[in-house]
């Protein structure tokens, strides 16, 4: 699972059917200090996430069991919305 | 998933046989002003896409997850075509 930040939508309407009705966001990543890391992706909505809410997202084949029709060609979906971060500071030895 | 652009098309005959009759898509990555980036990749495509168009592709074990790749070797599908993309930050 990774943090991401929703920075914009993607309209497509010739797509695989199990994605109908699906939203599609386009996810920065982000590190727990909210600190972009890596290019940005595209990720399933199920949550209802809103344009510039951080997010946490899944990736992989995982990321179709949440969906409506798990027979989706799926790599990433947010699975939730994150309202607050508490980075534990670990110690080191 | 990633947005790329199909740039090309790969044709193999001698290929694995579960592979016959899939059309394979040199996608290219994009950034979101659309500019091609270094990386691309080879993908199935599952949705009709032609060479210029803005894509969508999926990766790993979702790509078998459509009629067309299902059980074959397949990591990576064309499983979208962009009609537009709304930047918001």
């Amino acid at each position: 699972m990774f943090f991401g930040k929703v920075i914009g939508t993607i309209w497509a309407t010739r797509k695989n059917p199990a994605l109908e009705k699906l939203k599609m966001l386009l996810v920065q990543p982000v590190d727990s200090s909210r600190a972009s890391t890596g290019a940005p992706i595209i990720a399933v909505d199920t949550v209802g996430a809103g344009s510039g809410e951080t997010v946490c997202y899944v990736t992989a084949r995982e990321a179709t069991i949440p969906l409506p029709d798990s027979f989706a060609p799926v790599d990433a979906a947010i699975i939730g919305i994150v309202d607050r971060i508490d980075p534990e500071v670990i110690e080191t030895m | 998933m990633v947005l790329g652009k199909v740039i090309g098309t790969v044709w193999a005959t001698r290929k694995d046989e579960n592979l016959t009759g899939m059309k394979f898509l040199i996608v290219r990555h994009i950034d979101l002003e659309y500019r091609l980036k270094d990386q691309y990749v080879v993908a199935v495509d599952s949705v009709g896409a032609g060479v210029g168009e803005v894509v969508l592709v999926a990766s790993g074990s979702s790509a078998r997850q459509t009629e067309v790749t299902k059980n074959k070797p397949v990591d990576a599908v064309i499983m979208a075509i962009v009609d537009k993309l709304d930047l918001t930050d």
